[in-house]
């Protein structure tokens, strides 16, 4: 086990890891549920944000720094997002370097696009398939190395645990062979969960069949905390399907797709039958400046209130059109191919229809989380960025927590994911060297033999009459209901009740298969067990906090805006002075706010900012959810260290 | 909510499939049928999610749920490949309103089966392996952007990029099987693709050494089959055309330097 570092997840923060690792001079296990190459960041479509500045706009990394913390409702760590923001172009450049065919532009550099919060062309592209062309990059890479020897793959095998030593320091993790159910002690200097989003949580949602969350789940239940985890993004546009929502990514609307209903919610015509003076744009109508652009939760909640909400969806139903044909777009149709064809495809397969000759029809969807793991986001007294409360124990990508505040910004995941097991990588390999000391052989035998009994007794489930995929299915719908684009109390006391009811429930599942080859029913019931840990995480996180921020939407409990014509400059109000001039106090830095301009302000607008302000010091935290047997978790709450700048009121106009 | 379902026709009540099924490597196949409730736009892998939700066949007897592999459900990840109706391809783009019934479905016949509809792949990962499908990187620090490039030349390598390691192209090729070594189209546009970058070129040599050898690019008995079963229309015919004449001139130079 000397200089052996173990990664779990072979997505694109995994394998951004590995290499690191790799070219440290140190050998890396990797593991993964699938061959790394169809790991779930293939399915980012739209693009890779950094401030590249090429195309002559002045944009910068610290433009970057502000649309994320905005568009993130000031929940993220300052610092990191800094540091992620400026190692943005230079990760870019690596990328290329790698062979990444990223579009071009006829001089040959690279290309960009916009993307929802930023009002700059700030994301590499590769076709509509970003996700796939960057993974496929890194794995290459990935691949080298263990034709050198200095990775082996683990592919269909299964985290079951991290070892914890007696100082509870990890030392190693138990996994079981998908092919055989055999359960194995793999033993390392210092492990990385690169496992993903929780998005089967939610039943139905963007995500691939394995992004169950149950490996962040199993270490939630060995002491790491869960933090954030009621900031789920809802994607504003996906298409509805019977097995999952597929993403039509938010590079349509980068491309110059126009979201719209009909203006009569009765009207039947084929929509390139319907003249623009017969259509509602709405985003545009609402939001002038950024458009079809606004971030991800703003236009969400539009599409939801009009479907739902105002009952105008298209045919009566929840859809609205995304329109990308060229004569609403502004854009001729071979340049759209060029540019968005790998989700064309997507639609064109799936629904029959051509979107460069019809309106595509789309709903919201579950699709990220901002939430995960808690790691640390700082190296000092004795703790380590990415590393999380449980020593030696680091995680990285949808797995951790720290990047995108309330709500993630498009394409700035992809960049997220690599920073972040670029970061991993060299901080476990000096983890390890610091802690080379191995433990007794007994700390992996207690923790196979505990394994090895929760798999026996899971094989010995045979008398009830649950079906495990029943139990998924209900909770997933119950989540979608209750826990997504619009939350209330009261429901979610209900959900919380109806997740305690299936977990009583889960112990009645009749296993009905306890052959040991492939056994995907057996693998299943226990990652259910774990995403119902999970759910009560994300269902007490979002029940707690009375407030709206970013994709948690409590109406109930908004600090109401008052009408356009009376909004402000936040700076122009003493109360906002005064917050800002505490932030800076409290930590011990000076922001660059703009003085009052001795603009008169309406009094609307100062008591909504005043009403702001005290939402703003009672809810700016990061949420913590500590697991507890047979019980609700443990929820606490922390600062969030603003660094960089003071939170403002997030008004998109 | 509905899902778009294009035919005109007035929607069945139920769905009937005939799965080909196997207890794990090495045993004996057997089939079983199955009638699941049919739901507008669903595809493959919807119905054998409803089978899992309620494990009966078509005759009323309780049975396991139908081990497959699948991922992603909008085929960029390559993992849900089978044979549909005897047909190589991703079973979540195989959309039940557009398939023949009873639908057959059939692991793969060229890899070894591991339950039911689920393959062992990994000879096509380990092809990538020896063609050395990869960009030498001196390393991960800061050396600048990488060269600048043609958009034509950009779009020729994406095509060949999106190949998804899905495995139609081999199912359907006549000369990959159990008594060769053809390393298969796949493997050839990865080669092509390395091929044709800047810096991926400097591996050139290594990869036409093996497309030279044994179960290399002139295994291909051009039956085109790959080509048409690819679900990424990868042109996988112009790059075995393309490397089949690389490996002529590389053989040529080869000669002259001995």
């Amino acid at each position: 086990m000397s200089k052996n570092i173990i990664i779990v997840g072979g997505g694109l923060a995994g394998l951004a890891a590995a290499i690191k690792v790799a070219e440290a001079g140190w050998h890396v296990d990797l593991f993964s549920l699938v061959p790394v190459k169809r790991s779930h960041s293939v399915c980012a479509q739209g693009g890779i944000n950094s401030a590249k500045n090429l195309k002559g706009e002045g944009d910068h990394p610290d433009i970057h720094i502000s649309d994320s913390l905005f568009g993130g409702e000031f929940l993220a760590d300052q610092d990191l997002v800094k540091e992620m923001c400026y190692d943005g172009p230079a990760i870019i450049d690596l990328l290329d370097r790698m062979g990444v065919p990223f579009n071009r532009t006829d001089e040959g550099y690279l290309d960009f696009r916009r993307f929802g919060g930023t009002l700059h062309h700030r994301t590499a592209y590769a076709g509509a398939t970003t996700g796939q062309q960057l993974m496929y990059a890194l794995d290459e890479q990935v691949r080298r190395y263990e034709a050198e020897g200095k990775v082996d793959k683990y592919e269909y095998w299964e985290f079951l645990s991290a070892i914890l030593d007696d100082d509870g320091v990890c030392r190693g993790i138990t996994a079981m062979n998908l092919w055989d159910r055999s359960v194995h002690v793999f033993k390392a200097g210092a492990v990385c969960l690169a496992t993903g989003g929780p998005g089967l949580v939610f039943g139905k949602s963007t995500n691939s069949v394995i992004n169950t969350g149950a490996a962040n789940g199993r270490v939630y239940q060995q002491g790491v905390h869960y933090a954030n985890g009621e900031f789920i993004q809802v994607h504003p546009t996906s298409i509805p399907g019977a097995d999952k929502l597929r993403l039509i990514s938010e590079s349509v609307r980068g491309e110059g797709g126009r979201v719209w209903v009909p203006k009569d919610p009765k009207d039947r015509r084929r929509p390139s039958d319907i003249p623009d003076s017969e259509r509602d744009y709405f985003l545009e109508r609402k939001y002038p400046r950024y458009g079809n652009l606004v971030p991800r939760d703003v236009a969400t909640r539009e599409i939801f209130a009009i479907c739902v909400n105002e009952g105008r969806g298209v045919d009566g139903q929840n859809q609205v059109y995304l329109d990308i044909t060229p004569e609403r777009s502004g854009q001729p149709a071979d340049v759209l191919e060029r540019k968005l064809g790998g989700v064309f495809e997507i639609y064109r397969k799936f629904s029959g229809t051509d979107p460069l000759a019809e309106p595509m029809k789309i709903f919201p969807g579950v699709h990220y989380s901002m939430g995960g793991l808690w790691v640390s986001p700082k190296d000092e007294n004795g703790q380590v960025k990415q590393m999380t409360n449980i020593p030696g124990l680091f995680a990285a990508g949808e797995a951790d927590f720290q990047y995108h505040g309330a709500n993630r910004l498009g394409a700035n995941s992809l960049l997220s994911c690599i920073f972040g097991g670029f970061i991993a990588g060299p901080r476990m390999c000096e983890w390890a060297s610091s802690h080379s000391a191995p433990p007794p052989e007994s700390v992996y035998e207690r923790e196979l033999k505990r394994q090895t009994e929760i798999n026996d007794r899971i094989l010995a489930m045979t008398g009830g009459n649950e079906n495990t995929f029943k139990i998924h299915q209900e909770l997933g719908d119950a989540m979608t209901r209750s826990c997504t684009v619009v939350r209330e109390n009261d429901d979610l006391v209900k959900l919380m009740a109806k997740i305690a009811e299936l977990e009583e429930r889960w112990h009645r599942i009749n296993i009905n298969d306890t052959s040991k080859s492939v056994n995907q029913s057996f693998v299943w019931t226990r990652a259910v067990w774990d995403m119902i840990q999970l759910a009560k995480a994300i269902a007490k996180g979002a029940l707690l906090r009375d407030e709206c921020r970013g994709a948690h939407y409590k109406p109930a409990h908004d600090v109401e805006k008052p009408e356009k014509e009376k909004l402000g400059e936040a700076t122009d109000t003493d109360a906002y002075q005064d917050y800002v001039r505490e932030l800076a106090a409290a930590n011990k830095t000076t922001y660059k706010v703009k003085p009052k301009s001795g603009k008169e302000v309406s009094p609307e607008f100062v008591e909504y900012i005043r009403q702001w302000v005290e939402r703003e010091k009672k809810w700016n935290k990061t949420t913590i959810a500590s697991w507890r047997p047979n019980a609700e978790p443990e929820m606490s709450f922390r600062d969030v260290s603003m660094t960089v700048e003071p939170p403002r009121p997030r008004i998109y106009k | 909510m509905t899902s778009p379902n294009g035919n005109g026709h007035s929607a069945p009540e139920h769905v009937l499939l005939r799965i080909k099924r196997q207890k794990a490597p090495g045993e004996p196949p057997y089939w079983e049928s199955f009638r699941v409730p049919y739901e507008p736009g669903m595809n493959v892998i919807s119905a054998l999610m409803k089978i899992r939700l309620n494990p009966v066949t078509a005759e009323g007897r309780a049975t396991t749920p139908v081990t497959w592999d699948s991922g992603c459900l909008e085929e960029v990840c390559g993992a849900c490949s089978m044979r549909i109706n005897g047909i190589p391809r991703q079973s979540c783009t195989a959309l039940v309103d557009k398939l023949e019934q009873p639908i057959v479905l059939e692991p793969f016949s060229k890899f070894p089966v591991l339950r039911d509809l689920m393959v062992d792949r990994t000879p096509m990962f380990d092809a990538l392996k020896r063609i050395k499908a990869w960009v030498p990187l001196d390393g991960t620090y800061a050396l600048g952007p990488g060269d600048k490039m043609a958009p034509e030349l950009q779009q020729i390598r994406y095509k060949y990029s999106e190949c998804m390691t899905c495995g139609c192209c081999l199912e359907a090729c006549p000369q990959y099987n159990n008594r060769s070594s053809f390393i298969g189209a796949s493997a050839i546009g990865q080669a092509y693709l390395f091929n044709e970058h800047p810096t991926g070129r400097n591996l050139k040599g290594d990869r036409l050494d093996v497309m030279m050898g044994p179960g290399g690019v002139v295994d291909c008995g051009n039956a085109q089959n790959c080509v048409r079963v690819c679900p990424k229309h990868i042109p996988l015919t112009d790059a075995i055309a393309a490397i089949g004449g690389q490996v002529t001139v590389h053989a040529i130079k080869k000669m002259l330097r001995f």
